[in-house]
């Protein structure tokens, strides 16, 4: 039943290398590339022996999905379509994945919220997709703008959720995510974000690994439950389906499954430790004043410390890599020192913010802020100015400097 | 699937569950000639089920278990409702994702399939009801068919919601009173088998399941010219004995009542020209088939 027959170092059709991922991430060799997000996430998949890619138009992932559209036509994905709305496509991602199939697709904004049933499911059915979101505002009035808030609503989905701030850890994390979210005692789907438009329409040098390798493909015989292609037996699952029981034993199930897809989250844990290097990255880790964030903040926070450098500031920061599972431990250790926590958001509500308020010892160090949402950008300034007012300095307002 | 897959080890054969050693001994994945005959004398790809004693539903199941073309390789997709009450007790891989979704989930897994198992056989078979089929899920239904998805969808049609306790649905008659249809419903059943005809279904047959025969033909019809042309549509009378105020054994009459060539459920069929064809094609050949039988048993003789 399973492939018992290493394929790697043998070609597919195209002629690229089933190469040890490990291999390939780490030691191939890498060509600097000038090309947009969206350009990079067609890369990765032309790498990522990806069986099934389902595809539907929104701003701002149209046209990494019709990039992927491309690789379909030259052969180097096994089926492509376009569904007719997000909560088909992501139901459609399930069936392939239910039949065994490497699926990936890309979302946004209000495209995820509509898919949004799908996916308790998919982690429910251990299903080890991969959707893009490429984050846009989700408020009324329509706005096509970046604004982070639909990362919230995937936090407690049983999705890995992984934040990607540069095209260059878009461009790993795809192709690393598989190796994660397939592995046995994980076989969860993966939630890879970024902030659209910063990320996606914007040109960036980005590393690639040798076009002439692929990932290994996908064993759909090492999940954890069986794959719905009739090639094991199918047996009786149970006598009385729970969905219509009212009883303890119902309940214990349910609640036990919950349970085991949660504990595959934090399973995830090593593996993604082992890919990622770490869920968290920090700079000056012992500044007494930290950056907490994730996405392009991160990029914003960078440039922030840099003017307050020059102010003789000295400001720290940590970049959150993975929300979910939620680097808590590594965070607590992070900001053991720190006095202040600033933690800059593209969206209205902070959930960031929240979820660091909810896990640090002395929460009030955490300030929650800057906000900016509805697609602003936020300049490295008003980061500064944040920090400068936190630390009770005189500081000049952006709207006063004219 | 090859038969060999279910065999049990010898060491393991006792704990196994007696449902698992039948189905090894007496099942019939594989049997050319499979239909409804074979109920009673094998092991059905159903085991006990929990919907309501004399529940027509429980007839078209097992009718249509017994007369899948290829049980040993074909994926069925349910949804949420009384179907999903059923499926976990059936023998062949099968799929409850959401409500409404079947056809999406269908369209991927075939696609998977054909991915996976270039040149092999994999048939994909949806069974939902009609608030799954014609209401919530109306959109992903067209749309497959649009597409030209290649598999089967079946609607157990008892024009209503069942499962939550008999609400109106787009398939039930105008004027019944249910719930949330405290007056009556006041628009006509929907007919979608003429829309599936409009949407590029190349067989849509609309019957009841009073007759196993009839259930086997348009099963056997409908999964064959799935499997080589295109989307195919059945909607199967399946009634809510016990929303429509009806006794246990009073489900195969009401069924009988309203296939009269007068009501509602009279016998309805759309056939597409290549469908024809290929029905043509598989007559003939069991025509040939039975010729060569015949003439090899006199040379026998």
């Amino acid at each position: 039943m399973a492939d018992t027959h290493s394929v790697i170092g043998t070609k597919n059709k195209k002629g690229q290398t089933f190469t040890d991922t490990w291999k390939m991430m780490n030691e191939a060799p890498r060509t600097p590339s000038f090309y947009t997000g969206s350009e990079v996430i067609k890369e990765a998949l032309r790498r990522a022996s990806c069986d099934v890619m389902i595809a539907y138009p929104i701003t701002p992932q149209s046209e990494a999905a019709a990039l992927i559209g491309e690789l379909f036509a030259e052969g180097y994905i096994g089926d492509y379509f376009r569904g007719e709305s997000e909560f088909a496509v992501m139901s459609q991602c399930a069936g392939a994945a239910f039949g065994g199939a490497r699926v990936f697709t890309t979302t946004a904004g209000p495209g995820t919220m509509r898919a949004m049933e799908n996916f308790p499911m998919w982690s429910g059915a251990r299903l080890p997709i991969q959707m893009i979101v490429t984050c846009r505002g989700i408020n009324s009035p329509l706005s096509i703008q970046p604004d982070t808030l639909e990362i919230a609503y995937l936090l407690n989905t049983g999705m890995l959720v992984w934040h990607a701030e540069t095209a260059q850890d878009f461009f790993d994390w795809i192709l690393m995510g598989y190796m994660v979210s397939e592995e046995p005692d994980v076989h969860l789907p993966l939630a890879l974000c970024c902030d659209g438009f910063f990320v996606t329409h914007t040109k960036d040098v980005v590393n690639l690994t040798p076009a002439d390798m692929c990932l290994p493909p996908y064993d759909p015989y090492r999940s954890p439950v069986p794959c719905m292609d009739m090639e094991c037996p199918p047996v009786r699952m149970m006598r009385d389906p729970f969905v219509m029981k009212s009883n303890y034993i119902s309940y214990a199930t349910h609640a036990s499954w919950q349970q085991e897809v949660w504990a595959a989250v934090e399973r995830s844990r090593k593996h993604t430790i082992k890919w990622l290097n770490g869920l968290i990255e920090t700079e000056n880790g012992d500044a007494e004043v930290l950056i907490v964030a994730s996405g392009t903040a991160v990029s914003q926070g960078r440039e922030a410390i840099r003017l307050l450098e020059d102010e003789g500031i000295r400001c720290g920061l940590v970049k959150i890599k993975v929300l979910r599972p939620w680097p808590g431990e590594e965070l607590r250790e992070a900001t053991k020192n720190a006095k202040h926590i600033i933690v800059p958001e593209f969206n209205v509500t902070g959930w960031l913010a929240k979820e660091l308020k909810a896990s640090l010892p002395r929460n009030e160090r955490v300030h929650a802020g800057p906000h900016v949402c509805g697609g602003m950008t936020m300049p490295p300034e008003i980061i500064v100015s944040e920090i400068k007012t936190l630390l009770g300095m005189h500081t000049v307002s952006m709207a006063s400097r004219g | 699937m090859s038969k060999e897959r279910i065999k049990i080890s010898e060491d393991l054969y006792d704990i196994m569950p007696s449902d698992y050693q039948d189905l090894v001994k007496s099942a019939t994945y594989g049997k050319e000639d499979r239909g409804w005959k074979d109920i009673g004398n094998s092991k059905e790809l159903i085991e006990q089920h929990s919907l309501c004693a004399g529940c027509p539903e429980s007839m078209a199941f097992r009718y249509i278990l017994a007369s899948l073309p290829n049980p040993e390789d074909t994926v069925m997709v349910g949804s949420t409702g009384c179907t999903s009450l059923v499926f976990p007790m059936v023998a062949v891989h099968n799929i409850h994702s959401l409500f409404g979704n079947q056809n999406a989930i269908a369209s991927g897994l075939k696609r998977a399939l054909s991915v996976r198992f270039p040149g092999r056989t994999k048939d994909v078979v949806v069974l939902a009801g009609d608030g799954a089929t014609v209401d919530i899920g109306l959109d992903m239904t067209l749309q497959a068919w649009f597409r030209q998805e290649k598999f089967t969808t079946i609607c157990f049609d008892n024009e209503l919601y069942a499962n939550t306790g008999g609400q109106e649905s787009g398939l039930m008659q105008k004027g019944f009173v249910a719930k949330m249809a405290p007056v009556g419903k006041l628009f006509d059943k929907v007919r979608l088998p003429e829309i599936a005809r409009e949407s590029g279904c190349h067989y849509v047959v609309q019957c009841t399941v009073s007759k196993p025969s009839l259930v086997e033909k348009v099963i056997k019809n409908a999964v064959m010219i799935a499997r080589e042309i295109g989307p195919t549509y059945l909607q199967l009378y399946t009634p809510c004995i016990l929303e429509i105020g009806k006794n246990s054994m009073e489900g195969l009459q009401e069924m009988r009542d309203s296939e009269k060539p007068t009501e509602r459920f009279a016998y309805k069929e759309y056939i597409s020209e290549p469908a024809k064809q290929l029905l043509a094609e598989m007559a003939a050949k069991a025509q040939e088939k039975k010729a060569a039988a015949k003439q090899l048993a006199a040379q026998g003789a």
